[in-house]
């Protein structure tokens, strides 16, 4: 392979991690606090189809990520209303988000625009368009820095760059400020963090809010960046990856971003490859599409490493018996 | 902080499931209404469409065979307090058992060769729930992510099983070979002309064996006790000399025999082949069915039932309200597990309460809690 092709792939590299990234960071913050998401899917299949609606509709693209996030919010804090308030089963509850979306995804969309649930193809300022950095194109005939700057680097949609600023956000905020010390706190000992007389259920609800607002950045990023208008089930279990990569990661931020570059990798490499030769066996590209979720499994079982959550995880609050 | 008094049984079982069912459909009428169509002509048309004539009815036994078997694979596994969510997967990959079994005898008699697919089903099934279960039981990982994780590595599979080994080279369409008449699992038609064109077949009896089935293995076995007292309470159960994680291991490929089952239905009495995603979503409604059913085989009869008239009639609304398609039905399906599963809180704190002030010998205690509480 030469570099151009090399270059060609962790370029759709970039581009297929960056809603793993997103939703992996949105989990982080909601498992962190205790509360099990399965319901990322979910949130990000309906701001998908919010975010490519609306920019259908108002012809920009940032009123589509707007409508995104709210939608993803709200979906968020009704997920958070079971878990948190009603003390319902957070596995129970992130399973309904993700049928409810499903089924209000492509029922509304083919209410609506009678298109088998698609959205309409975006027009001009409806999609985000890449952002080329200063200097790039000067820069593309230096050898091999060059092109790395100008074609792996630069020329991204905002989301990517906003996806990969996010990890060393979500790092400070996690581990560098009260709010996250708090945060963590309450994924593992909420007593602890009543007793000293923070409220856990307004901490749980920040986490979900901010879980919501993740989600609609990833979700928009596959109907109004990647793609032009909303498909059917366009997250296509992204969202369960992201989940996966979650724990692959250990719950921890900088290590998430590598975790989805591999999956994000894998997943560039199974498009790329009908099939490939390892030490002169055949790899099925079955083998590759399946190699993440293999690995995390693995890695939960504690073959290789160890994953262990939150210890509050999955357990609703309650202040007294 | 108030005494909590559980709701009489017949709440538990009937009124509670009732008032978040009638909440789910009440939250789906008004998504139909905000589309614009009329929500109780949609009712009618469902009702008629999985009630009204012989082949809208088969159609409706045919899906409730299929949530039958996932509502019990999920109820099984909830009594022992693991959720299986792989159901999916299980009743996927089953789908090899089946058709490796209906391929080699298909030459010989139906009654020989279902039982045989059927134990070759329940295998396979019951070891891809076994997986989990083990690593669950002896690596400590968590069940609901591992069967997860499985759904997805399933689909692989399947996918590349099909394409590579079992197509046989004269086709181009991703499937394997036909099963011949005789591994086909008898349709109810050839006995009934009633059920008309549907594809409802013998796989019902073995739904109706495996309910009554799970029924005694729940509730009048040692082992069904044992797992009982695992799901209420693990820590006791280990003091009581109940192994745990064999209990997990062993509760989990019942589970997973049992979603496997769905395999028989489909790619015996209805595809007579092995087709891709051939599931398509029953191990999630599964999850609605067990929920409904409050983990009894009555209550899941009753509610795969329900279910599958949902499908079957769901099917019909997008051919008379064109306004609607069929996806209405996974709208509803959401709500359910959503009022049912997870936000039960809504309505059990406040119906306790009414309870509570309605039956005499309650109250007394009930106002002597809210005395109390108004003087904290």
């Amino acid at each position: 392979m030469d570099l151009a092709a090399i270059l060609s792939i962790l370029d759709a590299t970039i581009r297929l991690s960056t809603p793993l990234l997103l939703a992996c960071l949105a989990g982080m913050y909601s498992e962190r606090a205790g509360l099990f998401d399965i319901g990322l899917e979910g949130k990000m299949l309906a701001a998908a189809f919010a975010a490519g609606a609306v920019a259908a509709i108002s012809g920009s693209a940032w009123l589509g990520l707007l409508a995104g996030m709210v939608v993803s919010l709200g979906t968020s804090l009704l997920q958070g209303v079971a878990a948190i308030s009603l003390k319902g089963n957070q596995l129970i509850a992130g399973v309904a988000i993700n049928m409810l979306a499903a089924g209000m995804t492509t029922f509304l969309g083919q209410t609506w625009f009678h298109q088998g649930g698609r959205t309409p193809p975006l027009g001009e300022g409806g999609r985000f368009e890449t952002i080329t950095l200063p200097f790039a194109d000067e820069l593309a005939g230096v050898p091999i820095l060059g092109p790395i700057y100008a074609d792996l680097i630069s020329g991204h949609y905002i989301l990517v760059y906003i996806a990969f600023i996010m990890v060393a956000v979500t790092w400070f905020v996690l581990f560098r400020t009260r709010f996250g010390l708090r945060l963590r706190a309450v994924g593992e000992n909420p007593k602890a963090v009543d007793t000293a007389g923070i409220s856990v259920v307004k901490l749980r609800y920040q986490a979900v809010i901010i879980t919501g607002l993740l989600c609609g950045l990833a979700g928009a990023y596959f109907s109004i960046a990647q793609g032009s208008g909303f498909g059917n089930n366009m997250t296509a279990g992204k969202g369960y990856i992201a989940l996966a990569a979650l724990i692959f990661a250990k719950w921890k931020p900088v290590p998430a971003m590598f975790t989805c570059l591999l999956f994000g990798f894998l997943d560039a490499l199974q498009i790329r490859l009908q099939s490939a030769q390892l030490f002169g066996i055949e790899v099925p590209v079955q083998a590759i599409q399946a190699l993440p979720y293999v690995l995390t499994v693995v890695l939960l079982a504690g073959f290789i490493g160890k994953a262990v959550g939150p210890k509050a995880g999955g357990v609703p609050y309650t202040k007294e018996r | 902080m108030s005494a909590r008094r559980p709701l009489p049984r017949w709440a538990d079982v009937a009124l509670l499931p009732a008032i978040n069912l009638a909440l789910a459909f009440l939250v789906s009428g008004l998504v139909v209404l905000l589309v614009g169509e009329n929500p109780f002509h949609a009712i009618q048309v469902i009702i008629y469409g999985a009630f009204g004539y012989g082949d809208g009815f088969g159609y409706t036994l045919y899906y409730a065979t299929n949530f039958v078997f996932t509502g019990l694979a999920v109820a099984v596994a909830a009594h022992a307090g693991l959720f299986n969510i792989g159901g999916d997967g299980q009743a996927y990959v089953a789908g090899l058992g089946a058709v490796v079994v209906a391929l080699a005898l298909d030459q010989t008699h139906w009654l020989l060769a279902m039982p045989a697919a059927v134990i070759a089903a329940a295998a396979v099934g019951g070891f891809w729930a076994f997986i989990p279960g083990w690593l669950q039981a002896k690596r400590g990982s968590h069940v609901v992510i591992t069967t997860i994780m499985f759904n997805f590595i399933a689909a692989a599979l399947m996918v590349y099983m099909v394409n590579r080994v079992l197509k046989p080279a004269s086709t181009m369409a991703p499937e394997s070979a036909t099963i011949d008449v005789a591994g086909r699992v008898p349709q109810l038609r050839q006995f009934f002309s009633f059920f008309g064109y549907s594809p409802v077949n013998l796989s019902i009896v073995i739904a109706i064996l495996a309910l009554v089935g799970v029924y005694i293995l729940v509730w009048h076995t040692k082992f069904g006790y044992a797992m009982r007292v695992l799901g209420a309470n693990p820590t006791a159960s280990r003091y009581a000399g109940i192994s745990n994680s064999r209990m997990i291991m062993i509760t989990m490929t019942i589970s997973g025999a049992l979603a496997g089952m769905v395999a028989i239905n489909e790619v015996m009495g209805v595809q007579n082949r092995l087709v891709l995603d051939y599931v398509a979503g029953a191990g999630f409604v599964g999850i609605a069915v067990a929920l409904m059913g409050r983990n009894h085989p009555i209550g899941i009869a009753l509610a795969a039932l329900l279910f599958g008239a949902l499908y079957q009639g769901g099917q019909e609304l997008q051919f008379v309200i064109p306004g609607i398609t069929r996806e209405m039905i996974v709208v509803i399906q959401a709500l359910v597990i959503l009022f049912t599963g997870a936000m039960e809180g809504l309505f059990r704190p406040s119906l306790e309460r009414a309870f509570m002030l309605l039956s005499p010998e309650q109250k007394a205690d009930a106002v002597a809690v809210s005395t109390a509480k108004s003087e904290s």
